[in-house]
């Protein structure tokens, strides 16, 4: 399928590049209905392949690029659920996650994150997925995990240690604080940062200039270039598969979604 | 280099531009939430406005519990 209007995401291509629209209210949080069209859009991978040199991933929402998984219905499967199947059901879930955004990874097209406003969590790990980012200047990244008693479950530590340095990875885990798009772009996470509200015009710009170059040869310079942590990216699971078991997670949980419904807290905020 | 009355005015007046907030409305210890009737992910984007202004990076924890501009105006400050 080349082309798909689904509830939380639409795909397209034109003129050897696919574009990937990310559009779930209110900030493409990652749950079942997102990841499900993921999946959809991972299926429809080999088409697009055949198809496109390039593919830009791009939020239609103002908030931004994603605020990372959907901890609302985590919490709410988490309620009706003893422990053990809780955590059953999350490692189900992050291997379904895992599977689609190892096979964003590993494709041929030159994939681009197109990223503005929140990169968080599980969005983060989305665009750390994808070979380049490109940040408008007001575009945040974080690893907020920690805060509910969890590390990064869609890959974010391994693909993070690709790509910048241990320290800034420890920083960013440990600290669980927001970092700016020039900062990201200083620590090698981003490759351009634009103007504000420029970020779709210099993402497509990109994707055209990577559609001029031998498709085979890109691919290979690239699965030359960046290699999919694989045994890391299993050990990720297992980690926050013990880590989610603990009573603190479901605790915090409790605690995020009770304040989300009280609007006592500020949920981007640490 | 700015003193601290320099740093919360600049703050003001951005915040003021940026929220399109009249100035003369601001003051320095004023609640920038109730103020610029901002949320979490606005208070993020004042944070980046801040930053790239002044030429400084401010952890996000630096400024839990902070509402105030001239609070936020120290915390900068201190990054200067």
């Amino acid at each position: 399928m080349t082309h798909f209007e689904g509830k939380a995401l639409s795909w397209k291509t034109a003129e050897g590049m696919a574009e990937l629209a990310l559009h779930h209210p209110p900030a493409n949080e990652i749950g079942t209905v997102l990841l499900e069209e993921l999946e959809r859009f991972a299926e429809a991978l080999p088409l697009l392949e055949s198809q496109a040199s390039a593919l830009m991933i791009y939020s239609k929402q103002q908030a931004g690029f994603s605020a990372g998984a959907d901890l609302l219905e985590l919490h709410s499967r988490l309620e009706h659920t003893d422990n053990a199947s809780a955590v059953e059901g999350v490692r189900g879930f992050l291997e379904r996650i895992h599977a689609v955004l190892n096979r964003l990874d590993d494709s041929s097209l030159t994939t681009i994150a197109a990223v503005h406003g929140v990169c968080f969590g599980g969005g983060f790990e989305l665009a750390l997925a994808c070979d380049l980012i490109i940040a408008d200047k007001m575009a945040r990244f974080c690893f907020p995990e920690l805060r509910l008693g969890l590390i990064p479950g869609f890959g974010g530590i391994p693909r993070l240690k690709r790509d910048a340095g241990n320290a800034l990875v420890r920083d960013l885990l440990l600290t669980g604080r927001s970092i700016n798009a020039a900062k990201a772009l200083a620590s090698g996470i981003v490759s351009q940062v634009t103007a504000e509200g420029e970020v779709l015009r210099v993402a497509r710009s990109t994707a055209a200039q990577v559609t001029k170059f031998d498709r085979a040869a890109a691919a290979a310079a690239k699965h030359f270039a960046k290699r999919l942590p694989t045994e890391e990216l299993r050990r990720e699971i297992d980690v926050f598969c013990q880590l989610f078991a603990q009573p603190a997670v479901r605790q915090a949980l409790a605690k995020y979604a009770e304040a989300k419904r009280t609007k006592s807290i500020h949920p981007y905020l640490p | 280099m700015k003193d601290l009355e320099q740093t919360t005015e600049e703050i003001l007046n951005l915040a003021a531009a940026h929220f399109h907030v009249p100035r003369k409305s601001l003051q320095a210890g004023d609640d920038f939430y109730e103020k610029l009737k901002i949320d979490s992910l606005q208070a993020l984007e004042l944070l980046s406005r801040l930053e790239n202004h002044f030429g400084v990076e401010l952890p996000d924890y630096e400024v839990q519990g902070v509402s105030d501009f001239r609070t936020l105006a120290s915390r900068i400050q201190a990054r200067l």
